[in-house]
Formats: C-alpha cells, structure tokens, sequence
C-alpha cells in the first residue's frame, strides 16, 4: 500500500473496543493522519477523544473546525456534527440533517476525505448496525484510494461490514487484529 | 474520477453563475457541506448534471429560490445548547445592564428560533424593553418564517426542556398560543426586532451594537468569510461589546484571535477587547 497519506475509519455499534483495537496496533512513530467516525448517542460532550488519548498513549482529539490536518494525530469526529476534509486539508464540521439516523455521518467523512486525498486514501469500516459508510466506502475506492473491510464474522455486528460487501470489493477483508497489523506496516512502506 | 473532476468544475461554475446574476455569494462557503448541497438539489430536480442545474438556475429567477433553500442550512432550535443561555444570563446580561440602551444583532437568524429565544431571555431579565434585535438572513423565506414565528408543537416540547435547562424562569408555554398542532409565538416578543436582508459575504455593517449573536453559521463559511464576518462583527461591535458563537465555533484560527478575549471560553462567549 504504497502512497496512503491519510486513514479514515468509521464504526458504529461496538466501534468503541474495535477501535482501541485497531488503533492500539499502531506504532507510536505512525506519523499518517487518522480520522473517525464513531456514531454516538446525541450528547454534547462526548468523552471519546480523551478516553482513547488516555488508553492509547497518543494525541487524539475532538475534530474542530477548519483545523488544519496534521501527522500522526487522530481525530474523532463529535457529536451532533457531520465533519468533513476539505481540498485544502482542514476539516470542517456541519449540520446538515443526519444520515441513516447518523450525525456525524461516515459516509460524509468518507466522500469529502476521497475528494480531498483522492487515491492518497485509506477506508477502513469497521463492526456496526446500520449502513453508513457502504456509500463512501465504495466512493474512495471508486475514486482511486484503498479500501478495507472488517470481516463480518469478526464483527461485533455484521450488518455494516455486509453492507459495504454488498456494493463493492475492497482490498481487504480482515478482522480487526489483521487490521491493526496492516495499518502498523503502512508508513514504512510509504517510506 | 473524470466525472468528480468534471463536477468540481461544474460546482465552481454554478456559484459563479449565481454570484453574476444573483449577487448570491457562495464562493467562500466550506466546500465539501456546499457540493453535498448541490448534489442534494440535482437529484431533487431531476437533473443529470450541475451545467443542467445551471442551465435552469441561470434563466429562471424562481429556479433560484429553490435552489436556495437547498443552499442555505435551516437547522435551528430555540435554546440550542442550554448551558450557552444560561451563562449569557449569568455572566453576559448583568454586564449588558449597564447600557441605557442595548442593540443586538443575530446574524443569520434562520427561521427565528435563536431571536426568539434571545427575546425570552430579555424579556425575563427585564432588558428587552430597551432592546432593539436586528435578526438578519440572506434566505428570505428563512426570515419570513421568522417574522410568523410558528413552529410545530413538537418541536416546542423539545424546545421546553432546552428553555428549562436554560435557566427559564417561566412556564415555557406563556410564550406561545397552541393552535392545530402549531405553536404561534406571543408577537410582543418581536415588537422590538427588526428583520432583514444581509450577506456576511458582501454587505456591510448597518449598526453599532453592543452584543452579536452568529451561532452555526461560521461553520459553513471558509476561513477567508469566516474573517470576513468576524471583521463585521469587531466593526458592529461597541467597545467591550460580546461576541456570542455556536458551540463548535471560534475565534482561535481566525485573523481576530487577538481582538476578541473569552469570557465564558467553553460557551463560546468573547468580548470585543
């Protein structure tokens, strides 16, 4: 996987420990961009950004607006707002109605990520039941960047991993520690 | 990845075109929320393409207005965010007192629901009286809408536990007359608003006031607009007047970072310093 400048991963139901998983199988000199999408219950301030700062011993935080993306951060999306990249690389957060009963929504992370990074992206989506992040799953492959898909049978919940198999073929089809693996194994590649 | 490279192209024309004939100006708003907007409104319109949209938009005036209400983002609540009303009662109105006479502005009012609560708010601190609100737009079926100030009764009921959390002194529903299902709003409340059409993106400052209110509208605006506003409001504002933002907004990446200090910092409140 040569080239991949930046990595968004959406999750929903049992994204939590998907997550710490994944991202717990980073090297801590992982210098690529992370971005998240976690779907969450509607509350104001959510405690994620500094649950897994804590727990994985590397600088996450709260998406804000027109931030500029940097290396080797994660950024988690908040909630009650969609967040989005922009061409110039910052993020922007809106509130559009939701999607698939979704505020923040994968799939606008997902589309305006590949229309940003174009084949520089890596999708990752991960355990969940509902069916965002199928869309702009399919779109980041479509438009040039790599795809990968937690392996249903090692998901939590199934449906969102099937409905992403069910619109297009990605790289890779892996369960959560291979995930972690690959992702571990991108940045010397790149190099 | 030809045809997102063509509709780019096409998107950029599009805001061009509206921007020369309709002095709509779009050009700086956030791009990834505005393309999702349009693509939203193609398929709305039963066009294939963005030229086809602009095709329409071009040569028919009421094209636009719909396109409009597609462009524009009417999300809005009364009381959004309880816990910012209530430190612009605790920490901003003692403070706001002191004038003999307050101007408000509330920029990108939208349907209504931010100056009707700002009215309640002042009515209960007993300010609104000596208070004149300029609630602005550039939607004008958005300020109709707030000029009406009728909302569903359901969403009333959620608006009622944001009122109470708020710091409401009242029963929520002495505000309102329930009718069919609607909830038309007491129209004392807007005896001293003034609503009107104004771009943050090409008009000017009309007052000076002593608070602006601009919640979840920066959000959609690059950072070059985003200065833009900010620089309208710092030009409105009197000295030491209050800048009251969304709850995922602020000063901190913008040009004026240093000419407005926090007042309530995780309320997104600032005074002009």
């Amino acid at each position: 996987m040569n080239g991949v400048r930046a990595v968004v991963i959406g999750a929903s139901a049992g994204g939590v420990a998907a997550l710490f998983e994944v991202l717990g199988a980073l090297p801590p000199a992982f210098s690529l961009p992370v971005l998240c999408v976690l779907h969450l219950p509607d509350d104001r301030h959510s405690q994620l950004a500094e649950v897994l700062q804590r727990r994985l011993h590397r600088p996450v935080r709260e998406a804000c607006d027109k931030e500029r993306i940097s290396a080797g951060q994660v950024y988690v999306a908040g909630p009650s707002y969609h967040l989005s990249v922009e061409h110039d690389l910052t993020l922007s957060l809106s509130q559009e109605a939701p999607v698939h009963f979704s505020r923040p929504a994968i799939d606008f992370l997902f589309i305006s990520a590949a229309d940003a990074y174009g084949d520089g992206l890596l999708g990752v989506l991960l355990t969940g039941a509902n069916e965002d992040g199928a869309k702009g799953l399919a779109y980041i492959k479509n438009n040039g960047g790599r795809t990968i898909v937690q392996d249903p049978r090692d998901a939590q919940v199934a449906l969102m991993p099937e409905a992403a198999l069910a619109l297009h073929q990605p790289d890779h089809i892996l369960t959560l520690s291979g995930i972690g693996q690959l992702l571990a194994t991108l940045e010397t590649r790149a190099c | 990845m030809t045809s997102e490279r063509n509709t780019d192209i096409e998107i950029r024309l599009l805001i061009e075109a509206i921007y020369l004939k309709y002095s709509y100006d779009f050009r700086n708003y956030s791009g990834a929320s505005i393309k999702r907007r349009i693509l939203h409104a193609l398929r709305q319109f039963d066009c294939l393409t963005v030229s086809a949209l602009q095709e329409r938009v071009l040569h028919d005036p009421g094209m636009f207005m719909q396109l409009l209400q597609f462009l524009t983002i009417p999300v809005s609540e009364m009381f959004r965010d309880p816990s910012h009303f209530l430190a612009l009662r605790n920490e901003v109105v003692p403070l706001l007192r002191t004038w003999p006479s307050i101007k408000i502005w509330v920029a990108g009012c939208s349907t209504g629901e931010e100056v009707y609560s700002m009215a309640i708010l002042l009515r209960e601190e007993g300010l609104l009286e000596r208070t004149i609100l300029y609630a602005t737009d550039i939607n004008p079926h958005s300020l109709d809408k707030a000029k009406q100030g009728i909302y569903s009764m359901q969403s009333m009921r959620e608006y009622e536990e944001n009122y109470r959390l708020a710091g409401g002194r009242r029963d929520f529903a002495e505000y309102y007359t329930a009718a069919y299902g609607n909830a038309i709003m007491d129209s004392s409340l807007r005896d001293n608003v003034t609503f009107a059409d104004h771009s943050l993106a090409t008009d000017s400052v009309f007052s000076e006031t002593q608070l602006v209110s601009c919640r979840n509208v920066l959000i959609y605006f690059n950072k070059e607009l985003q200065d833009r506003a900010l620089g309208l409001f710092h030009e409105s504002l009197c000295h030491r007047g209050f800048l009251v933002l969304g709850s995922k907004e602020s000063v901190d990446f913008s040009a004026y970072s240093e000419r407005f200090e926090p007042l309530v910092k995780p309320e997104r409140i600032y005074r002009k310093s």
